[in-house]
């Protein structure tokens, strides 16, 4: 992952090293990532894990015990149309603090640009199994679904309607249906549009997930109906993908360090 | 080389416990994997803990470096701190080992080999152990071999394959990795269903927390043919037994893993068939060469 910050870093300074040729007097930015998460309006830290206090749109108390997700191709478009694309990756794990900030670009020219990301691989990262951070993270999808990686792991407890407590796995990925051979795919990875930011100098773009909205918009998910072996259930997979289009806001631009 | 070669001598060595009895070797053997065959691993004068003996393989790749059942020890280096003056392991002090070592006819020269300096204490002592463990790597089970395409799995090691990684079936994949994370463990910590109460809290006892009760780090499923008895308490005798586990004894508790999603029927209820061709796939990670390793023998 490394190679791909050198080679956009390079990228982007010989982009600047041109407009010093050419006589324009061009400053340069920096931009970070920093994931919050949150249930509706309450923040969620790991210190609110394990506890049953959520309730879902459908009514439903439930825990959260993990939350990863990965989040890929940031793309940084300025006013010319001209794309900055960064081809790092990040595997956001809730439990893990240092997951949470993510400093993939330096040496950007100051404007401002229109900034985007995915979450979840799109197909052409999906398919590379070289990952070996996130191998050994356990993160891939068996080949049986057609391989890969996960997007998201959600995890928790629920009340089931016996009142008992049931464990659930939200777990998305790219939606495939298994019962057919070829393997029939759709793809779920979700283009996550943040809006147009001012870059000037080092800028930390605080980004929140409310998971809440993972329950609810426009389908209202039942974890009585679906709580477990969502991987090869193509209708789950594709109301995740739809459920999923307004998780991400950003919430706030702070000077970063 | 001469790290590791004064630590795999330290790792044979009964000079490290009290009364010259034991050494790591002895609930960490290389025929079994660098385990012991006993449910509760024997300290010196017989003494029992009340944990099953970890295998030692593939260390290197523990990246969040917790180690133990319970993730109580932070690094391989502490680690290796811990069983010279456990009371139920080799019982002994540390001025006392240094004091044996210094006055060894061998280890000051061993010693000023590795560490350009023939004093001896705790720290390089640790140092040395660790870095022979970290040689020992296995990487040559038939399953391994599959996947470099040097061998083919059998009809049954292949349907058990599939069983592992079927989330609607065995679900394994999840914590124990995969043919992309051949480590077969995900190196963190669950409660895979053993107990309703817990005698042993496991990692809840070390961080304090009760949504940790009963949590217990993930163990590699490599050369399960070697580490009989399994679990952190030994508890199950065979392979049949842990896979009865999950398919059918299940418990529940008020930490148990999410995962363990069929816990209110027992268990995911695998078949006669299914558990058979599971156990097929599950031998095929044990590693001969490993145990057999000439340079992981006692020098």
């Amino acid at each position: 992952m490394n190679k791909h910050f050198v080679f956009i870093t390079i990228f982007l300074m010989v982009l600047f090293s041109c407009n010093e040729d050419t006589g324009d007097n061009v400053s340069i930015a920096s931009v970070s990532l920093n994931f919050s998460h949150s249930w509706d309006d309450a923040p969620i830290t790991n210190s609110d894990f394990n506890i049953i206090k959520f309730t879902n749109a459908n009514g439903e108390v439930l825990s959260i015990t993990k939350l990863r997700y990965l989040i890929s191709r940031i793309i940084l478009e300025n006013a010319s149309g001209e794309t900055l694309p960064i081809n790092g990756y990040n595997l956001v794990d809730v439990s893990k603090n240092e997951s949470l900030l993510f400093r993939p670009i330096n040496n950007i020219p100051q404007g401002d640009y229109k900034v985007s990301f995915l979450f979840g691989f799109n197909n052409e990262d999906n398919y590379n199994n070289n990952y070996l951070d996130l191998n050994s993270a356990s993160w891939n999808v068996p080949e049986q679904l057609g391989g890969g990686y996960h997007y998201m792991q959600l995890e928790g407890k629920f009340i089931d309607n016996d009142l008992t407590e049931k464990g659930y796995a939200y777990h998305a990925i790219r939606a495939v249906d298994a019962s057919k051979q070829p393997l029939k795919f759709e793809d779920t990875f979700i283009k996550v549009n943040l809006g147009t930011v001012n870059l000037t100098n080092h800028a930390q773009l605080n980004i929140d997930m409310n998971v809440a909205e993972w329950f609810k918009n426009p389908i209202v998910w039942s974890l009585e109906e679906r709580n477990n072996m969502l991987m090869p259930n193509f209708e789950a997979q594709i109301a995740m993908f739809k459920n999923g289009q307004n998780v991400f806001k950003l919430k706030s631009i702070t000077p970063s360090k | 080389m001469e790290g590791i070669a004064l630590g795999e001598k330290l790792f044979f060595d009964p000079v490290l416990s009290i009364d010259n009895s034991i050494s790591c070797a002895d609930c960490h053997a290389p025929e079994f994997a660098f385990s012991d065959n006993r449910q509760f691993s024997e300290g010196v004068n017989g003494t029992q803990g009340n944990r099953n003996s970890m295998p030692l393989f593939n260390l290197a790749w523990n990246y969040d470096e917790h180690f133990f059942w319970d993730g109580n020890t932070f690094s391989l280096e502490h680690q290796a701190f811990v069983p010279v003056t456990d009371s139920t392991e080799m019982k002994s002090t540390w001025i006392d080992v240094q004091n044996k070592l210094q006055n060894h006819p061998e280890y000051p020269t061993l010693f000023e080999n590795a560490f350009g300096s023939s004093n001896i204490d705790s720290t390089r002592i640790a140092k040395a152990i660790a870095q022979f463990e970290r040689t020992l790597i296995s990487s040559n089970s038939k399953f391994d071999q599959f996947l470099l395409g040097e061998t083919d799995l059998s009809p049954q090691e292949q349907n058990g394959f599939s069983i592992f990684m079927d989330e609607a079936r065995g679900d394994c994949f999840h914590c124990h990795g995969s043919d992309k994370n051949p480590l077969w463990t995900d190196n963190i910590f669950h409660n895979n269903g053993l107990d309703e109460t817990f005698t042993d809290l496991g990692l809840g006892r070390v961080t304090g927390d009760p949504a940790d009760n009963g949590k217990f780090k993930t163990p590699s499923l490599r050369n399960l043919a070697y580490t009989a008895p399994y679990m952190h308490d030994g508890r199950f005798a065979t392979i049949d037994e842990v896979i009865n586990h999950y398919s059918e004894g299940l418990k529940n508790s008020a930490t148990i893993d999410p995962l363990m999603k069929k816990v209110g029927q027992g268990g995911v209820g695998l078949t006669t068939s299914d558990k058979a061709d599971l156990k097929a796939f599950l031998l095929s990670l044990s590693d001969y060469d490993f145990i057999n390793n000439p340079a992981f023998l006692n020098p």
